[in-house]
């Protein structure tokens, strides 16, 4: 039985163990014998701060939304004028929209519970209040104005309506089938990395073109659901999602390509062949 | 609140872009530095003339208009990375400077005349110069302790002025905005969007509450750091 002898320091004052990557924390799956030390291993540790597991942000920051919005489609009172109390919209397009918003984040919280598979159990604490304000800030802001009774509808009529809903679904059925694809590659309760490829699924041909399709998809999503509305607030929405997840598929694409020698060069981060 | 630099205090704007030590190039400096100097004395020498601060806005504003959009630059020093201060913190206070002069002073002409205007810009104006005489004599590597004490000092008594001296401007400015609807798109509409530029007023006041006391106590810390040499632990985020 080898010895070791293993000091710990706190992290604030010295520099951290490291190997790959300057400042890289060790893996869970680490064992200590595995790792390039001599017969002392000095470990440091870091207060990473109060946590919350993942599926729970993920869960209370949609069920938000899915809430909210129905509290303005429903026109409960104290939102518009009390002549308007529990009234319903005139309009198809905001009945459509009800249906969609929902049927979004129905279909995130039953991925949450059925179908990601987390590389981490836990995020700060603090996460879940700035991702909630974002997520149900914007939902009340959203179905304020689409279920307002003074909204105005598309100006190109039932056509526009048509056109964006089609782009709507089309993007969420290619969402949930990059969902798909990604869990098959990483076998239950494991935390493996692969390099996605296409399937038979058509949807996921996008893989060609794209490392994170699933945001592609999204922000596909969006853009068919502003544009159903023809509702600033959304395309707001879409825009400040756009972002954001342009900076997660930038950040994922350069962990691909770090991590394997053989990354297609075809494939752009987010949007095929520009971003 | 993690490692803010130095370029702190939005309110008054004694925004000190600092750093310890490595001084600036002269491009932050060239033809702007004197400006508020030129500003300072413009005011000094219309309140020496006309004994009151009424129509003093009016007779400094082009030249005001003119110098704190030119701030806007401070924003490409820090985006191409002369300058090592953070993009968002300038940004953030070169943004209420100009939301101060071009969306309240300007755009609201009866309160032009307020005494709180004159509160802030007398704030703004000592602050600035105070701030451009430590960058220049620090560049020319014969900074003389008074100015630093000056810069490191001033704002104590100046950031609160300048804050309140906003504050207030944009409290008189509420009744006008609500009485005009100015700024402010109303339902129905294509788009399907509203803004009412009252409200977002009664917003921006109230974010000034979290916001100063955090730029103010930066300020304080830098303070101890750069005068008495106490060394100050940040806290990691």
């Amino acid at each position: 039985m080898k010895h070791y002898e293993v000091e710990i320091l706190d992290a604030k004052t010295r520099e951290k163990l490291c190997f790959l990557d300057k400042g890289k924390s060790l893996k869970d799956e680490d064992v200590l014998q595995k790792l390039p030390v001599g017969t002392t291993a000095t470990l440091y540790f870091r207060d990473l701060g109060a946590q919350i597991s993942w599926v729970t942000v993920f869960l209370t920051e949609y069920a938000g939304p899915l809430f909210i919005y129905l509290l303005f489609y429903f026109r409960v009172p104290f939102i518009y004028g009390h002549k308007y109390d529990f009234t319903s919209s005139r309009h198809t397009v905001v009945h459509l929209a009800c249906i969609c918003h929902s049927f979004h984040y129905i279909k995130r919280l039953l991925e949450t519970l059925f179908v990601h598979r987390f590389s981490h159990g836990t995020m700060p604490l603090r996460n879940i209040f700035k991702n909630c304000t974002y997520y149900w800030g914007f939902a009340a802001w959203m179905a304020y104005y689409i279920n307002h009774p003074l909204y105005t509808p598309p100006t190109y009529g039932a056509q526009q309506v048509k056109l964006a809903l089609a782009i709507f679904v089309i993007c969420q059925l290619g969402n949930f089938s990059i969902h798909m694809a990604l869990r098959d590659l990483r076998p239950a309760g494991s935390k493996t990395r692969k390099i996605p490829y296409p399937t038979k699924n058509p949807f996921t041909w996008l893989f060609l073109l794209v490392s994170c399709p699933n945001y592609t998809y999204e922000v596909g999503s969006w853009i068919g659901f502003a544009i159903m509305t023809q509702c600033l607030p959304v395309a707001l929405f879409s825009l400040v999602g756009f972002t954001q997840m342009t900076i997660w598929a930038k950040g994922k694409h350069r962990s691909y390509l770090k991590e394997f020698r053989d990354y297609p060069p075809l494939r752009m981060p987010i949007i095929p062949f520009l971003l | 609140m993690g490692r803010l630099t130095e370029a702190a205090a939005a309110g008054s704007g004694s925004r000190a872009a600092g750093w310890a030590g490595s001084p600036p190039t002269l491009l932050p400096l060239s033809p702007t530095s004197p400006r508020w100097l030129v500003l300072a004395i413009a005011m000094v020498r219309f309140y020496m003339e006309k004994g009151t601060h009424r129509g003093l806005y009016k007779s400094i504003q082009k030249t005001l208009k003119f110098f704190q959009t030119f701030a806007l630059l401070e924003i490409v020093h820090c985006l191409i990375g002369i300058v090592p201060t953070s993009v968002i913190v300038t940004g953030v206070q070169v943004s209420s400077r100009i939301f101060m002069v071009w969306l309240i002073t300007h755009s609201i002409k009866p309160i032009q005349n307020e005494e709180s205007v004159v509160l802030f810009l007398v704030a703004w104006t000592v602050t600035e110069i105070t701030r451009y005489s430590f960058y220049t004599f620090s560049l020319l590597d014969h900074l003389p302790y008074f100015i630093k004490w000056a810069r490191y000092n001033f704002f104590i008594i100046l950031y609160p002025v300048g804050v309140a001296g906003e504050l207030l401007t944009i409290y008189a400015a509420l009744p006008h905005v609500k009485k005009t609807g100015m700024f402010s798109i109303r339902l129905p509409n294509k788009y399907n969007v509203s803004f009412d530029y009252y409200y977002f007023l009664l917003i921006t006041m109230a974010s000034y509450i979290p916001l100063f006391p955090q730029l103010y106590f930066h300020m304080l810390r830098q303070r101890r750091k750069v005068l008495h040499g106490e060394v100050i632990v940040e806290k990691d985020d």
